[in-house]
């Protein structure tokens, strides 16, 4: 289900700095925002689940607010949420074309090949699809990918990591050698690969003994095994656990076993308060803004969209120094 | 027996059955239950949502009648639910809980994609369609006369074990998955065959779901008279009813549950093949989506009369299509709409006790009711 680029970590940083270059124009059209009404502007949202699920209430956050900056019209916002990737959704985009939406969203990777049916179809709609690969491949004028440089997110959330490490081994709560990490991860894919290398390799950066363990659940959403994965990889000498995966599975693990945690997606100091450090995420508020901007000026939705830190579509969520530095609340 | 003493042990409520229930009584008790329902709903919509009700029965109307294309989807919804409704009826009438549609059906998506990943693009369609369909059926008949025999043979328990195939089954399909995946480590098959098409189902008369209905439309009546007017179906009553009774007239049980199972996956398989070659094109451990569930609910609401059947499921469907389209017509989460979704069906499926029993209010002076409450007090 969901998400997911299908590029390998290199390819994913090529990407990263194209999209580097091109939303520098997209950024500057925001100035432009008052001079455009939206009044008429229709937009679709396609969700995988609710807000019940972190991944899409993540989306469902960012769709709030940008609608509201842009002042859209209540009436022409239209959710569709729990939608599966079957035909169902290639059902749900054509309601909603049908019913005039200028642009339709989707939130999940296994929606592309529906959405791309249904851009083939309402080729005087556009079409957005988050974590999708076909853009450049299927060339059509109306269907647009969309991600985020996520990897400099979890570079950062590694140098936490990494830095919180230095702090047991200064305490003398591990030596250097036994600063092992461990990481929860979904599926063996090029988005949780890129994930995790970025994460180790911005805690290596702080501290060189660091070593790291990881463990896959199969599955998107999976309470009870990523709290298990989280539990055999405590038990097996990590002293500090990351993932990606949706659920409080892992945060909650840590929390009882009292072992630092690192997340994803949203703040989880409340699982966590006593374990959670920080967590990066991606905020999808600007990409939207850009979508409803372009129907609505009638420009080009940038093509393989991947904003990153300096665009503020990254972000790291706010540090937990009562986790971070016990000693020295406040400090840096 | 005095009269004094059976007066006060006559309850002030009491409950008995109907004896003979005129077919349009019936019908005006489940009638009244709706409105019921509806008004009940109407409070939860405006204590929860300050929404006014009119307008989300409006919303809810509109999900399955808005346009022709919801039209359309309703039909689809429809056929499919009612084709897995049809598969688990046989089995239901002979009193053998299958609660395994899920994974047989999931084993009949399973050999349907086989068919296409491995043979779409290298043979013709027309002989594409009948390998899948063996294919298909076969499996969605292994999958369910496996229990089938375990229980006629050894008389293991036949909905533990129906349960437990469906994970079995789901592993399998997440088992293949990852021999298909694309790109690798997503977890996600994609569309099978997009560009070419190969092993999708024809599209007739410009609608991509017509073949679907019709099908199950013809399973429908094909069924109904399978189980009303053929001599197996009459042994799956007589063996639904009592089995020492089926075994006096010499009816082979073990022979009937065994082949009744196999109708069971076979159409099971069916369903299968229309939702990954007719309708989907590509298959998850989700595909099925708990139909193999609500399907047993559906057929137990028309006492396992297909006709009737279809009502079922158009409620269900009803119900289902309505309720998205209230969350999104009024941004509610669409638990909102499953919270009235319930109380409908909880006033309709109540609305069944009072058409079998009535309530009996005390009455002072009856003399024949009280004969008959002492008689069934012993």
């Amino acid at each position: 289900m969901k998400k997911v680029l299908s590029l390998v970590l290199a390819l994913v940083m090529v990407l990263g700095v194209f999209a580097g270059c091109g939303n520098e124009t997209n950024v500057d059209t925001s100035s432009k925002a008052d001079t455009t009404s939206f009044d008429e502007v229709k937009v679709g949202f396609i969700f995988l689940h609710d807000e019940n699920s972190t991944y899409d209430k993540n989306f469902m956050d960012a769709a709030d607010a940008a609608t509201k900056a842009l002042g859209l019209k209540e009436e022409n916002v239209k959710y569709k949420t729990n939608i599966p990737e079957t035909s169902a959704c290639y059902d749900a985009a054509a309601e909603l074309a049908d019913d005039g939406c200028d642009v339709i969203f989707a939130d999940s990777f296994g929606h592309e090949d529906h959405i791309i049916q249904a851009a083939k179809e309402f080729p005087d709609v556009q079409f957005c699809h988050a974590t999708g690969t076909k853009e450049h491949t299927e060339k059509l004028a109306n269907f647009h990918n969309a991600f985020a440089s996520i990897y400099e997110g979890r570079y950062l959330a590694g140098v936490a990591a990494g830095m919180k490490l230095n702090q047991m081994i200064t305490d003398g709560k591990i030596t250097a050698a036994e600063a092992k990490m461990g990481y929860v991860g979904a599926y063996p894919y090029a988005e949780v690969k890129s994930g995790y290398t970025s994460f180790y390799l911005g805690a290596k950066s702080v501290c060189p003994s660091v070593t790291m363990d990881v463990k896959f659940t199969n599955s998107w959403f999976d309470i009870a095994k990523e709290k298990e994965a989280a539990n055999a990889l405590i038990s097996g000498g990590c002293v500090l656990i990351s993932q990606h995966a949706d659920s409080e599975g892992a945060p909650k693990a840590c929390e009882e076993a009292k072992v630092p945690n690192v997340a994803y997606n949203l703040d989880t100091s409340g699982w966590g308060p006593n374990t959670a450090i920080i967590s990066s995420k991606i905020n999808w508020q600007p990409y939207f803004e850009h979508m409803i901007k372009a129907v609505a000026e009638g420009t080009k939705i940038t093509s393989d969209f991947c904003g990153g830190l300096k665009d503020d579509v990254v972000q790291m969520t706010k540090l937990n120094t009562n986790v971070a530095a016990p000693r020295h609340t406040g400090k840096a | 027996m005095t009269n004094n003493a059976v007066k006060h042990s006559e309850p002030l409520l009491r409950v008995s059955k109907r004896a003979e229930v005129v077919w349009w009584k019936g019908w005006i008790i489940r009638g009244i239950s709706i409105v019921l329902a509806l008004i009940a709903c109407a409070f939860i919509i405006v204590l929860l949502t300050g929404q006014n009700p009119i307008e989300v029965y409006g919303a809810l109307i509109k999900g399955s009648f808005g346009s022709s294309r919801k039209v359309w989807i309703m039909l689809q919804n429809l056929a499919m639910l009612l084709c897995v409704s049809l598969a688990v009826t046989p089995a239901f009438k002979m009193r053998f809980w299958n609660i395994g549609a899920e994974g047989q059906v999931l084993m009949g998506c399973l050999a349907t994609s086989v068919c296409m990943i491995y043979l779409g693009d290298k043979l013709p369609i027309g002989l594409l369609i009948p390998i899948m369909l063996i294919a298909s059926v076969l499996a969605g008949v292994i999958w369910a006369v496996i229990p089938a025999i375990f229980n006629a043979n050894w008389k293991t328990n036949e909905t533990l074990f129906t349960l437990m195939m469906n994970y079995v089954a789901t592993q399998l399909v997440a088992f293949c998955i990852v021999f298909w995946e694309n790109p690798l480590g997503s977890n996600t098959v994609g569309v099978i065959n997009s560009s070419t098409q190969g092993g999708w189902l024809p599209v007739i008369f410009g609608q991509k779901y017509l073949l679907n209905i019709l099908v199950v439309a013809a399973l429908t009546v094909g069924l109904y008279i399978y189980l009303k007017y053929s001599k197996q179906g009459y042994e799956i009553s007589v063996v639904g009813e009592s089995v020492n009774t089926a075994k006096y007239v010499g009816i082979n049980v073990k022979k009937v549950i065994i082949r009744t199972m196999a109708i069971s996956g076979a159409i099971c398989g069916v369903a299968g093949l229309l939702l990954v070659s007719g309708t989907d094109h590509t298959i998850s451990t989700t595909t099925v989506g708990g139909m193999g569930f609500t399907a047993i609910m559906v057929s137990w609401l028309a006492k396992f009369n297909p006709a009737l059947m279809t009502l079922t499921s158009f409620l269900i469907v009803f119900l289902d299509r309505g309720a998205s389209e209230i969350a999104t017509a009024f941004r509610l989460n669409e638990s909102v709409a499953d919270i009235l979704t319930g109380v409908i069906l909880f006033f309709i499926i109540g609305s069944e006790f009072f058409v079998n029993y009535k309530l009996n209010l005390r009455k002072k002076h009856n003399q024949g009711n009280l004969s008959a409450s002492a008689k069934e007090g012993k």
